[in-house]
Parts: C-alpha cells; structure tokens; sequence
C-alpha cells in the first residue's frame, strides 16, 4: 500500500515532527511503525524517542538540535532510502473484563440511549479484536480502535471526579482502561482486574503500538480470583505472537 | 543524611530534568519547571546540573537539616531565614544538624530552587526522581517526609561565586514561540491579534499547564489527537489558550498553534496568576 508523504517540520528545537493526513486507519499504522523502526535504527550515536499517534510520528531528540533543517532532511532521505521491511512482533493479547453493574455505572445508560439489552452490549464490547494505535492521555492509557458504531456514546455531562482503577469506559467512538485512579468523563461498563501499567516493571506496559487486544467477560466470582492472582503475583496475561 | 519536612509549603516537590523516553507510555517528561534557575542552583553547590533538586512556588517550606550540608536558594527574591535569621539568596552556606530553614514566600517570581551539595537521593522511578503522581508514590512534599540527601564531605566549594544568575531575563513579558503545526490554519487577522494582544496569566496555572484569562473567538475544527511536548500552546474551541508545561500529558486534541522556547518555559514558570504576557513570533534558523 501507498502512502502519502507526510509533512516534516520542527517542534521546538528537540523535536521533529512528521505528519500524515488525519485519518485512524490500520494500514497507515503499520506504515509509521515501520518508519518508526527505521529511524530508531538510524539513529545510533544520538539519543532519540520516537513516538506515534494516529497519523502522525514526533522524533525526540535528548539535546537541542544545531541546524533544524539539516535534520529534517536527513530525515527525509531516511524516509526515500528503499529498506527492506523490517519483520515487527506483535501480540494478540486479552483481558478480563468484568461487566457486573458494580463497574459498569453507566451500563443502564448506555443500554436506554442506545436501545441495546445490557447482555447485548457485553457482546458488542467483547467482540472485535481492537487495535493499540498508541499510548497518551494518562501514563500507560491505550488509545484502541474498532469499537462497534452502535456502543458509540457520548461522554457524560460532567465528569466524574474519581473513576476507579481498571474502570472500562467509552466516549464517543472509543473504548479504553483506566490505568489509574483519576477524573474522568466517560461512559463506565465494567472493570479489568489485571493492571495495565506498573511502574515497578522495566517496561511499565506490555502493550504496544500494533498489538491486539480483546476483552473477556468474566464473571464477579472470576474477579475476584483473578485480582487475588495479580496480588499473589500468579496471574499470567494472556498473549501469544500475532501475525498480521 | 537527610532534611525532614517540617511544613511542606504549598506546592513543594523534588525535580531533576524529568524522564525521557518514556512518552511512549504516556509518561509526561515532568522535571524543574524552570531549567535555568535549577541549574543555576545545582552549580552553585558545585553539582551538574542534573541533580535533584527541591523545587518550591509561592509559599515554601520549613524543613530542618538532620546533617551538615552545603545548601544554595536560587530564585528571584523570596523571603527566608535560617533558625530565625535573615539569609540571602544565591549564596552557598553551609547548615548543621538541626538548623530550621524556613522559605516564607516568595516575593518576585513563582519558583525558588533549592540544591544541596550532591543532590536529593529520594524515590527514583522510571529512571527519574522528579515527583509526579502515579509514576511517584507522591507528587508533593509532605509533612514529616524524611528527604534523603548526598553524604556532605565538607568540602565547600569556594571556586562557585563566580556563577551569575540573570535575574533580568525574568524581567521580560515577551515568550518567544515557533509556529506550531497548525499555526497556518489560522486566519490571518487572528494571527495579527495573537501576536499583539496583552495576555494575562489565570487562576488555573499549575505545573501540569498555564492558562490564560482573555480569549480568542475561533473557528479551528479540533484535530485527531496528536503528539504534544512541554512548551506546546494549544487553542480551544472555546478560544482559550492552553499553555503546555513541564508536566503536560504526552498527547492533546486541540490545535497546537505556538511552541514555546525552552528559555520562554523557563520564564513562565516564574509567572504568577495576573501577570501578562505577550508571544513574540521566531521562526527556525536557517
């Protein structure tokens, strides 16, 4: 598949900044985490992060930046030298889900604007196998597309000042897990007993752009054992290589 | 060796430069919100610039020395004393064990960073001390907290008076901004006014972002969400402006219109509620 070229231009003089036309597309993801890859590779002597969002990928470079355009077009060469395409891993993961009303705040809601019997909603959500476009908003929140159109809700009016921990929400056309305790204004329909970012870990989540996720109802009783397993230290996350 | 916190001020917080490499995770960069005066700081006790340091705003806190220690305050003027007397800012001066170190306030400027030789030795979390929760067990100082500091080998070092602050950079109401990625969309008549209208500073600043009071009528679509850095201003619908600061969240959905300098970040970091500011325009160098 072709793309675009995106447009480069600075970001402050630490960052450069590549931008592709607004669209959430799978095809164009794979597209930037390939070229993503390439300019890791690229860079050896100098420190950079380089992150991803829907369409676009902003390098960040650890020092200022002496000749901006310089830069830019030894980007640009990067992005016109013909390199094989690199074989990227990713995961199919999956994730407990527990949809009891104790969670899901907003179950009733959800089910009378959007004319769907509760059960319904539990198996629009548990579905499609979504995919982690990027991380942002929070440390370790996921940013997931392929939510079913018919569980499309707005966010509520006001937000709530405490969502709990694991809390699975959805505002307007996305789904996603709080990491953690915090404010927050979308629509709650269950909870995910398995953390999804632990600062004590090297990598503090396992998630990667690319990955795939799917939810898995789980009753209260398997809440609950599963939390003791997270607790224990036992749990084991689901995962296993995915082929795209 | 350690300072106890006897009162934790108003928004007291232990920095170094922040984390790198982990906005990938949708970790903020966090870190001293102004760069200069940090670093400023660190040098005067004879540290790099990188060490953790104490960042305090508006009304500090009273902390007391379990150990000798070589100590700097750099700030722009604040009112403090140690064990009841007068001390001045921007000297290096030594404290024994229990001497009471009171940063009553602030009087110009926002910020005032404290360094003591070798640096704070507190929580190191995903490769930084600088305090932001949940990635650190707190984002405050809190009463009673027990600050690990560097072992002093009483070596003061003399060789540091040279070092000059700049007080006179603060002076400045002009932040000097790039065209953010989406500058061009905007018409030309609301770029004239953005860039010589007198803004002032509003009641919601934190180190998180500065908001500002005035507001602009616009007609930006808000975009799909994108990278955002610290210095990022970004455009609301409702016409507010969102200044990004060094605890800003790693990706935003509103129009990034201006990037800050690195040096103008800094200068707002010792703005306060009320004071004004104007963005002067700079275009990347050729």
């Amino acid at each position: 598949m072709k793309f675009e070229k995106p447009l480069i231009q600075p970001l402050g003089k630490q960052a450069i900044l590549l931008s592709w036309q607004e669209n959430i597309d799978e095809n164009l993801l794979y597209h930037l985490l390939q070229l993503k890859n390439n300019i890791q590779q690229n860079y050896t002597k100098v420190k950079v992060e380089v992150i991803n969002t829907y369409n676009s990928l902003l390098i960040n470079y650890s020092s200022t930046i002496n000749n901006i355009y310089r830069e830019i077009s030894v980007v640009e060469k990067l992005m016109d030298s013909q390199r094989k395409k690199a074989h990227l891993q990713f995961y199919q993961f999956s994730l407990p889900v527990c949809y009891d009303q104790k969670f899901g705040l907003d179950l009733e809601e959800l089910s009378q604007q959007n004319q769907l019997e509760i059960s319904e909603i539990i198996q629009l959500h548990t579905q499609p196998n979504y995919t982690i476009f990027f991380k942002g908003f929070l440390p370790g929140f996921l940013y997931l597309g392929g939510l079913d159109e018919k569980l499309h809700i707005s966010r509520k009016k006001s937000p709530r000042l405490k969502v709990e921990k694991g809390a699975v929400g959805i505002g307007e056309k996305q789904t996603g897990i709080y990491p953690q305790i915090s404010a927050g204004g979308w629509q709650l329909i269950g909870n995910c007993p398995v953390p999804i970012f632990e600062v004590n870990q090297q990598k503090p989540s396992p998630f990667q752009a690319g990955d795939k996720l799917k939810f898995e109802a789980v009753s209260m009783e398997d809440y609950q054992t599963i939390q003791q397993e997270v607790n224990q230290g036992t749990y084991q996350l689901k995962k296993e290589v995915y082929e795209h | 060796m350690s300072i106890k916190v006897i009162q934790p001020g108003l928004l007291s917080s232990i920095q170094d430069f922040g984390r790198t490499g982990y906005a990938q995770y949708g970790v903020p960069q966090s870190g001293v919100m102004d760069r200069y005066a940090a670093k400023i700081a660190n040098l005067l006790v004879g540290n790099t610039q990188y060490e953790a340091v104490m960042e305090t705003t508006l009304m500090g806190p009273t902390l007391q020395f379990q150990e000798e220690m070589l100590v700097a305050l750099v700030g722009l003027e604040a009112v403090v004393t140690l064990n009841d007397e007068k001390l001045a800012l921007l000297k290096p001066f030594e404290v024994k064990n229990g001497d009471v170190l009171q940063l009553k306030q602030i009087t110009k400027g926002t910020r005032l960073y404290l360094a003591v030789k070798g640096g704070f030795l507190t929580e190191k979390k995903l490769e930084s001390r600088s305090m932001y929760e949940p990635v650190t067990s707190s984002g405050l100082l809190r009463k009673d907290d027990e600050l690990k500091v560097a072992e002093y080998k009483g070596e003061k070092e003399k060789a540091f008076a040279h070092i000059k602050f700049e007080a006179e950079k603060y002076e400045s109401s002009q932040l000097e901004v790039f065209p953010g990625p989406e500058f061009h969309r905007l018409p030309e008549e609301l770029k004239g006014e953005l860039l010589t209208k007198k803004f002032s500073i509003s009641k919601n600043n934190s180190r998180m972002a500065y908001q500002l009071e005035e507001k602009l009528e616009n007609e930006l679509p808000s975009i799909l969400t994108q990278p955002v850095l610290p210095g990022t201003v970004q455009f609301t619908p409702g016409g507010n402006l969102i200044i990004l600061m060094r605890d800003a969240q790693t990706t935003g959905g509103y129009p990034r219109i201006f990037q800050l300098t690195e040096e103008s970040i800094n200068l707002l970091a010792q703005k306060k509620q009320g004071d004004a500011i104007e963005f002067q325009l700079k275009q990347y160098e050729k």
